[in-house]
């Protein structure tokens, strides 16, 4: 059992649920309730990551993590060191691969709220952010938490986008999914079992508490 | 509580349930984590960073593990191809010691100033033909067996690692082209990512066997699973190995390499099947 590699993992899911979840809320929103020319195309780049082969993720990743792409070179600059095999860059790859993930439970969420609610809500006088305070945020939680145990889950899960930008790297890149293929490929079988065995049960707690969600979301309506 | 918002709360406060429970188990696991992170030496991100050619796994854990012993310093450790490891490095890798199976990409590394210097040959490779338990295939050195079933259709699968960025695939590549096998076994040929995962392809059972490296078939986990014969070096372009120091190496990287050439280190590769090069 590879604790680094799990620990790694957790903090790699809690920094992207971290940083995507705004985000991907203001995305959601935008998504859910703004009327606009091309928004089928934007709902399409967000659900892009879940039809591309990791490697074509990977592959774009690491020509924008090069230093000499400008994002490459801005993080060099910022960080003393290459975006490319960092903790840093897996978690920037992590937030686009999850983009769907978050994304899509909110913006449904939101756009199930009835509209004469929150018309409701601005005619008694509610200013607009205490509409989103009040009323959306409330209403969406159950697609929130989903979003946010989904994108938990997914991270911990990811293989193909790490093992392209990340490489094998103990304490920086070697994830939890990433250490199970080592350990395969080292005939440790016991260890590969055994996390396998935590990212089974992690994943399947985590789709039961996704699922629950969804059945209090189903009841709202 | 406002009348108007009471109807609102209710599912909430149960989602509210729900994620606390979340919270919770997500906690207890970050604590776990960092506990046993704490008590686990090589998380250490100070711990010179090594990437070795897949071919040293057995051989090298073991080095590392007296080089602990001796001085208290625990290597993160990295195996994979040797070709991949040199082309993460040209795109800024932070890797400190590199051992490849082919001198080449280290002399590439080096013309691209990523290395202290021109490095040092620490081993020859060798390839062997393996042959899991339960295999109709019998290795012998000359593969007299594997034509034979070649020809006869009897192989449906057979592992090598990639040729294109695995220096011991290139090798295996040679030896079957040597014997004039290549252009039939190459619609029954399995791929592994590097040599290690050729091994596990070709101990499996899945396939009938494999060319491997010599130092993981004489691992206690490979001799369990099968036989093997050794290839006659003439088969083959000699699998000239070497380690050299990259630029950004600390001094802790730099006592390891002054290890991995003592005679230590030196005995336990000459044990796992490598030719030593003359010092």
């Amino acid at each position: 059992m590879d604790w680094t590699a799990l620990g790694l993992s957790l903090r790699l899911a809690l920094a992207t649920v971290a940083i995507l979840l705004p985000l991907a809320f203001l995305l959601a929103r935008w998504l859910a309730y703004g009327r606009f020319k091309g928004r089928g195309f934007v709902e399409a780049l967000v659900a892009l990551p879940l039809i591309l082969p990791p490697t074509v993720i990977g592959f774009y990743l690491l020509i924008a993590f090069s230093q000499q792409s400008p994002l490459g070179s801005f993080f060099q600059s910022l960080l003393g060191r290459p975006l490319a095999f960092s903790f840093e860059g897996l978690v920037l790859a992590s937030v686009l691969v999850n983009l769907p993930f978050a994304v899509q439970p909110m913006q449904n969420a939101l756009a199930a709220i009835p509209a004469n609610l929150r018309d409701a809500a601005r005619c008694c006088g509610l200013a607009p952010r205490s509409v989103v305070r009040r009323i959306e945020l409330p209403l969406a939680l159950p697609g929130i938490a989903t979003a946010a145990v989904l994108t938990f889950a997914h991270t911990l899960g990811e293989f193909g986008v790490v093992l392209m930008v990340g490489g094998s790297i103990p304490g920086e890149t070697r994830t939890i999914a990433i250490a199970i293929y080592d350990r395969v490929q080292a005939f440790d079988d016991h260890s590969a079992g055994v996390m396998a065995l935590v990212l089974l049960v992690l994943s399947l707690v985590a789709l039961g508490i996704t699922n629950t969600l969804a059945r209090r979301m189903a009841r709202h309506d | 509580m406002s009348h108007r918002s009471r109807p609102l709360t209710r599912p909430a406060a149960i989602t509210r349930r729900v994620l606390v429970i979340a919270a919770i188990l997500g906690a207890g696991l970050l604590i776990t984590a960092a506990r046993a992170r704490a008590a686990e030496p090589d998380t250490d991100s100070s711990a010179p960073l090594v990437a070795a050619a897949s071919d040293l796994k057995f051989a090298l854990d073991e080095i590392l593990a007296r080089f602990r012993d001796a001085t208290g310093i625990a290597a993160r450790i990295a195996y994979g191809s040797s070709g991949t490891f040199a082309r993460q490095i040209m795109r800024g890798a932070p890797y400190e010691v590199f051992l490849s199976a082919d001198e080449q990409f280290v002399h590439e590394l080096h013309a691209q100033g990523l290395t202290r210097d021109t490095g040092h040959l620490y081993a020859i490779g060798r390839i062997v033909l393996f042959a899991p338990t339960g295999s109709p295939l019998a290795p012998d050195p000359r593969m007299d067996d594997l034509a034979r079933r070649v020809a006869s259709g009897e192989l449906r699968r057979f592992a090598i690692a990639n040729p294109e960025h695995a220096p011991y695939g290139r090798a295996a590549e040679q030896a079957l082209r040597a014997r004039g096998l290549w252009s039939a076994l190459q619609p029954r040929l399995v791929l592994g990512e590097n040599v290690a995962q050729a091994a596990q392809f070709a101990s499996g059972g899945d396939t009938e066997g494999g060319l491997i490296a010599y130092s993981l078939a004489l691992s206690p986990e490979l001799r369990r699973r099968g036989t093997f014969a050794l290839i006659p070096d003439s088969m083959h372009a000699p699998l000239r190995q070497r380690m050299v120091l990259l630029q950004g190496a600390t001094p802790a990287a730099e006592r390891l390499y002054e290890y991995l050439r003592s005679p230590p280190s030196r005995e336990i590769l000459a044990r796992y099947g490598f030719v030593l090069p003359a010092e």
